[in-house]
């Protein structure tokens, strides 16, 4: 195959061969150019978890003194957080938050989703342009009303529920998620659904849900990490409250006045991280999807 | 998805004939949207629509949270506007924030999300590693950075083995501690990422052939195929990034507090803003006046100027051709 490929021998050769190896050499350089900026990026990206690591298994007086490994692995450490006082509340406080905000999110999200983008009625684009706006809000600009209300009328302060109610009335991020990847749903199997005789509920249910899997996963996921990951929230609500605060709140505790647990510390960054890595590595292609369907469509 | 879909029963004919079917059939499918659009549209009188009406009123009157509303007319305005030097100081944070850090964040995502492209091998396990800082909770991200850039923390103990013998006080201090956030920012920096990576690969590729066989070289072809076909997808992120920048909380508020060292529990914070004010942004002014002093009104006033500073760059998202409105 070789013989009849190679192209026939003409006065140009030369020049062919030069010009080859001349971008066979810049090919070499680019590749060699791209693979160190990709080994620098991948330090800057991961160097902050390699520290994560190695300070959270220091012994108490290594984490002082910008060591770079550990003098001997001290696992202990991790049984010391979770021996802590507060750390299981805190745990147990912040799935207690977590996971209704999931749940209540996803459920009255989807419907809303599914009217924005399949049903045409006279306020849609109004419609839309509320839930952007929505979305863009800063919780801080409603916050002040909002605390003196559950707080003054309906005597929740100190407690999650004024971070979890809201959301069994649809959050705007999620229906938004729902809504673009909806757009990329056939009317024609709605329609057929409709001609079955199925009506509005059933074919959402039957029909639209089991159609739009991927990006009800994506929502959830995106919930439970907000919720999860989520500082002013809690703060706001059950700051003044320690019996009711979750991880993000509790995480700085380990920094108090004039002593530091560096080593502790990180050892709870780890266990509070942890979950959060191993449902990514399981669910990477969900997250992507779901943050291309917001940034690029919209 | 690819499965041939059914012909649908003559709906063309039933516009042209039946304009009383047609217009039953609209009524029904306006109403079947209401019912669905209900617990929403409830949920975002309650509690959207309501807090900012109530925002202006309190930022009318003098409430402590404990006795009954005072009338003050403007004074709450006044006092913030004119009396109120943090905020000041909290807008000229913000602008710093807006003018570096978006900046750098945009072209660095961008610089990432085209090394990507060019990664054949290895991919993966690179696209997994910069998007993990991006879930990483602030809170954690935070503690981390404050704890490598910390006076004894690995950052200057490298930077001593490399001789540099006095290091910046990083977030201990007022110079430095936004530009240390600012690496915090690029670190998490996944998102942004993943969205260039995707409009990258949607740049047509007959476009950069035809400039390539024009004998366009690669930093033509970025500034005359590339740029111009992602250029929607910078104008949004640039956009969602002053945005986030405006509502900058978690960040800044952990970094200063734990810098500082007076962290006695988290929901009694006194020390915002450190070190000397460099850290302050107008949504912890908000949560200091408003839940910690217990100061309505000023908080009020502060979460209306928040409000309209959001709402001036979201309208240019809502502005856009084919925006994020549109569709179907």
């Amino acid at each position: 195959m070789a013989a009849v490929m190679s192209p026939p021998v003409t006065r140009h050769a030369g020049i062919n061969r030069t010009a080859r190896s001349a971008a066979r050499r810049r090919r070499a350089l680019e590749w060699i150019a791209v693979h160190s900026l990709a080994i620098v990026a991948a330090v800057f990206f991961a160097g902050p978890f390699f520290f994560l690591v190695v300070t959270s298994v220091m012994p108490d007086n290594q984490a002082l003194s910008g060591a770079l490994w550990p003098s001997h692995w001290q696992w202990s450490n991790f049984r010391s957080v979770w021996d802590r006082a507060g750390f299981l509340t805190w745990y147990k406080n912040t799935l207690m938050y977590a996971i209704p905000v999931t749940v209540l999110t996803v459920v009255s999200s989807v419907p809303v989703a599914y009217a924005l983008a399949k049903f045409k009625f006279r306020y849609r684009r109004l419609a839309m342009i509320v839930l952007v706006s929505a979305m863009m809000i800063p919780p801080q600009v409603t916050v002040m009303p909002m605390y003196i209300l559950w707080t003054k009328q309906f005597g929740l302060g100190g407690t999650l529920w004024p971070l979890i109610v809201p959301t069994a009335f649809g959050d705007a991020y999620s229906i938004f998620l729902l809504r673009q990847f909806l757009l990329t749903v056939p009317k024609e199997y709605i329609d057929a659904a409709k001609v079955d005789g199925c009506g509005e509920i059933r074919t959402l249910l039957r029909v639209v849900v089991p159609m739009i899997r991927p990006a009800i996963a994506a929502v959830a996921l995106f919930q439970f990490f907000y919720a999860w990951n989520d500082y002013f929230g809690p703060q706001v609500y059950v700051g003044a409250n320690p019996g009711n605060w979750t991880l993000a709140l509790g995480l700085e505790t380990f920094h108090a006045a004039h002593h530091v647990d560096w080593n502790l510390m990180m050892a709870a960054n780890l266990m509070v991280i942890a979950p959060i890595v191993v449902v990514f590595f399981f669910a990477q292609k969900v997250f992507v999807e779901g943050v291309t369907l917001t940034g690029v469509k919209g | 998805m690819a499965t041939p879909v059914l012909a649908l029963p003559g709906r063309g004919r039933k516009r042209a004939g039946l304009p009383a079917a047609l217009r039953a059939k609209r009524r029904r499918e306006g109403l079947a949207a209401l019912g669905f659009l209900s617990p929403w549209l409830l949920g975002f009188s309650v509690f959207f629509a309501y807090p900012l009406l109530a925002a202006v009123y309190f930022s009318f009157y003098y409430y402590d949270q404990f006795n009954a509303p005072v009338w003050v007319g403007l004074k709450n305005w006044d006092y913030i506007l004119f009396n109120f030097p943090d905020f000041v100081t909290g807008l000229q944070n913000t602008l710093w924030l807006v003018v570096v850090m978006v900046t750098l964040q945009t072209v660095f995502g961008l610089g990432v999300a085209m090394l990507i492209t060019k990664i054949k091998r290895g991919g993966n396990i690179f696209r997994t590693l910069f998007y993990l800082p991006y879930l990483a909770p602030p809170v954690i991200s935070t503690l981390v950075f404050v704890y490598l850039f910390d006076a004894g923390g690995p950052i200057n103990a490298i930077l001593a083995h490399v001789g540099v013998h006095n290091p910046p006080g990083w977030f201990n201090s007022p110079t430095w501690f936004k530009p240390s956030l600012t690496l915090l920012s690029l670190w998490g920096i996944g998102n942004t990422v993943v969205i260039f990576f995707a409009s990258l690969l949607d740049v047509p590729k007959e476009q950069m052939e035809a400039a390539m066989l024009d004998g366009a070289g690669p930093v033509k072809r970025f500034r005359f195929v590339t740029l111009p076909a992602i250029q929607p997808v910078i104008l949004f992120s640039v956009v969602t990034g002053v945005i986030y920048t405006m509502q900058y909380y978690t960040q800044a508020i952990v970094a200063g507090e734990v810098a500082s060292g007076h962290v006695a529990t988290a929901g009694t914070t006194l020390d915002i803003g450190y070190p000397l004010g460099s850290s302050l942004t107008v949504p912890q002014l908000i949560y200091q006046q408003g839940i910690l002093n217990a100061n309505t009104g000023p908080a009020c006033v502060l979460s209306i100027l928040l409000f309209v500073m959001t709402m001036l760059f979201t309208l240019i998202l809502l502005r856009r051709k084919n925006g994020l409105v549109g569709g179907d």
